[in-house]
């Protein structure tokens, strides 16, 4: 057994308690809290290194795997561990430089035990595991988004929380039926046994499947599913609205997980059907992200429209179900968390000074650098060459060779973003009013946290051609799972 | 025995779906409750009805019901008792910083 596979999960869960007993002194707070998040970087990195062999598992309580619950780092884990270590890195510094963190109570044992369900989320093997998981990093995102108070943050966070309390139902029924047909809850395990089901279970599982899908739908704001999306994100703190950018892709990895290992392309159970259910709403999605991101009247809400476009991108490239599509949604998965946490930061400097509504205001102060960080930001978002975004969009674009339509609704939301950002930013930079205004200007170091999330996005352009190599290999591996389900050890007792 | 349990299952849920949608937090928490009833029922179910049967070994026991359903109902219980605490609190703030219990943010930004 690899310990290492658990430390990710184990490592905040012991220190998170331990800064409770701390709350009184934020500077140790902080210190412990950015050295825990330090830490789990450290950890992933380590990790991705050694999934290079092949998966490391770790059975809980050495149990064998479909009666025990296993967690399992392969390359694709690692990859979401070390995106996840890296911007909560970032924006935990960008918190504690802007204050963030002061405004309420336990800002950092919440952010550590949050880091704790996302890394158990993609370490997980077993769906149920995945459920516990889920509603570790669904509550502590409550508490999160709560954070600081006020009465339309309440309310956005009490339908937050409703929606996500649905869905968490939704996930437990389609865990009841998964269970009732198929008697195991181990990924690998269904896999195998979903493949071999007799066809009097067939509409069961069809049911099983869109409810599960439906369940990561939600977390990953999907149409028609996506509604609670912008109310939150808006109405978030900005850091914590910059976190949630890595929350929906853990929908994405959900489905990319469910769509290559336990219901892949040919099982004769489902047929096409889930590629079916997910291209329509991944089109739909990315076309009410650009039209909204257009229309807004407001900066935070203009942010989680582009974030929810470049989700709809992302989920079209994961519907599309070929091994090159999925390299080139990894790489936009990593380029859409980095940007979309980049225009919430960016955001939520802009909104301290002069509050959230798009239009002509006082001078900032900082406006050059900040005018800079969000033309870099938009450049990326908006998919134009020369950043990551435009990369991806192109690997996207050329995964999907017979689509003529899917390339048509593409380029047109890159347009309607190209359009939306840029009258965002003319409206914000360039039509000043005389005054100035009275604001502090930005803290140095919560623009060099900005500024490092567009490094990391340029670092993903430079370095693309050895990163998709990587990725290839990682998409190589979930379309070919037979050393994940040998990982896994099954037939213990049988 | 099974139609019986299906019947309380659909009722609740459609009990609680109803509730949900209705733009109050006290209502919603209802609502939020009885699905979990349900959900917890359907779990509970999934594992087949076996009247009067342990979960547990026994060496008295003629046969054994899937002990595994069961445990998944009690993480659920857990689980949903954690987040129904959280709404809860989150609702009373909303409503004393508020002055009402719509749970809308009043439409706009």
């Amino acid at each position: 057994m690899i310990h290492l596979t658990i430390a990710p999960v184990i490592l905040p869960a012991l220190l998170a308690p331990l800064l409770l007993f701390m709350r009184h002194n934020l500077g140790l707070q902080r210190a412990f809290g950015l050295a825990g998040t330090l830490a789990l970087l450290v950890l992933s990195v380590l990790l991705l290194a050694r999934t290079a062999q092949g998966p490391a598992a770790y059975r809980l309580g050495d149990w064998p795997a479909p009666f025990g619950i296993i967690l399992i780092a392969d390359r694709l884990a690692a990859l979401m561990l070390a995106l996840t270590a890296t911007l909560a890195l970032v924006i935990q510094t960008y918190a504690v430089a802007t204050g963030w963190d002061q405004r309420g109570r336990h800002f950092h044992a919440l952010y550590l035990f949050q880091l704790m369900g996302l890394n158990g989320a993609f370490l997980t093997g077993d769906l149920f595991n995945l459920f516990v998981f889920f509603e570790v990093l669904l509550i502590a995102s409550y508490g999160l988004m709560i954070h600081g108070s006020g009465t339309t943050r309440l309310r956005a966070g009490i339908q937050y929380v409703a929606f996500n309390l649905i869905g968490s139902t939704l996930f437990l029924f389609a865990l009841g039926t998964l269970y009732a047909v198929t008697g195991t809850l181990n990924m690998a395990d269904l896999a195998v046994k979903i493949a071999a089901l007799p066809p009097a279970d067939h509409a069961l599982i069809r049911v099983a499947a869109v409810m599960l899908v439906g369940v990561f739908a939600i977390k990953g704001a999907l149409v028609p599913l996506h509604f609670w999306l912008p109310g939150t994100y808006a109405n978030a703190p900005g850091p914590v609205a910059a976190l949630f950018a890595i929350m929906t892709k853990v929908g994405a990895y959900a489905i990319l997980r469910t769509t290559t290992l336990i219901l892949p392309q040919g099982t004769p159970a489902i047929g096409p059907l889930l590629a079916d259910l997910l291209m329509p709403a991944a089109a739909l999605t990315l076309v009410v992200g650009a039209i909204g991101a257009l229309g807004t009247r407001s900066l935070p809400r203009l942010a989680a429209f582009a974030g929810l476009a470049s989700i709809g991108t992302l989920f079209i490239a994961i519907a599309a179900q070929t091994p090159q599509a999925t390299t080139a949604a990894l790489y936009y998965l990593i380029h859409s968390t980095l940007a979309t946490a980049a225009i919430f930061l960016i955001a939520d400097q802009i909104s301290a000074q002069r509050g959230g509504r798009l239009s002509a205001g006082p001078r900032l102060a900082s406006q050059g650098v900040l005018a800079a960080l969000f033309f870099a930001t938009a450049i990326a978002l908006a998919g134009l060459p020369p950043l990551s975004g435009f990369l991806g969009k192109l690997l996207i674009l050329t995964a999907l060779p017979d689509a003529p339509l899917l390339w048509t609704v593409i380029l047109t939301t890159s347009f309607l973003l190209i359009l939306g950002l840029s009258r965002a930013g003319s409206t914000l930079f360039w039509t000043t009013t005389e005054a100035r205004t009275e604001a502090a200007p930005p803290s140095p170091l919560a623009l060099a946290s900005i500024a490092a999330l567009l490094a990391l996005l340029a670092a993903l352009t430079l370095f693309a051609g050895p990163i998709t190599d990587w990725l290839a290999k990682t998409a190589a591996d979930l379309y070919a799972p037979v050393a994940y389900i040998a990982a896994n050890g099954l037939g213990g007792l049988q | 025995m099974e139609a019986l349990i299906a019947i309380a299952i659909g009722t609740l849920t459609a009990t609680g779906l109803y509730l949900i949608l209705r733009q109050r937090t006290f209502p919603l928490i209802l609502g939020l409750s009885l699905i979990s009833y349900a959900v917890n029922l359907f779990l509970f179910a999934s594992g087949r009805l076996a009247p009067g049967l342990p979960p547990i070994i026994d060496k008295a026991a003629t046969g054994y019901t899937d002990p595994l359903p069961q445990a998944l109902v009690l993480t659920a219980i857990v689980i949903s008792f954690g987040m129904t605490a959280v709404i809860v609190i989150m609702a009373l703030g909303a409503w004393f910083s508020g002055g009402d219990d719509r749970s809308d943010t009043g439409g706009g930004e």
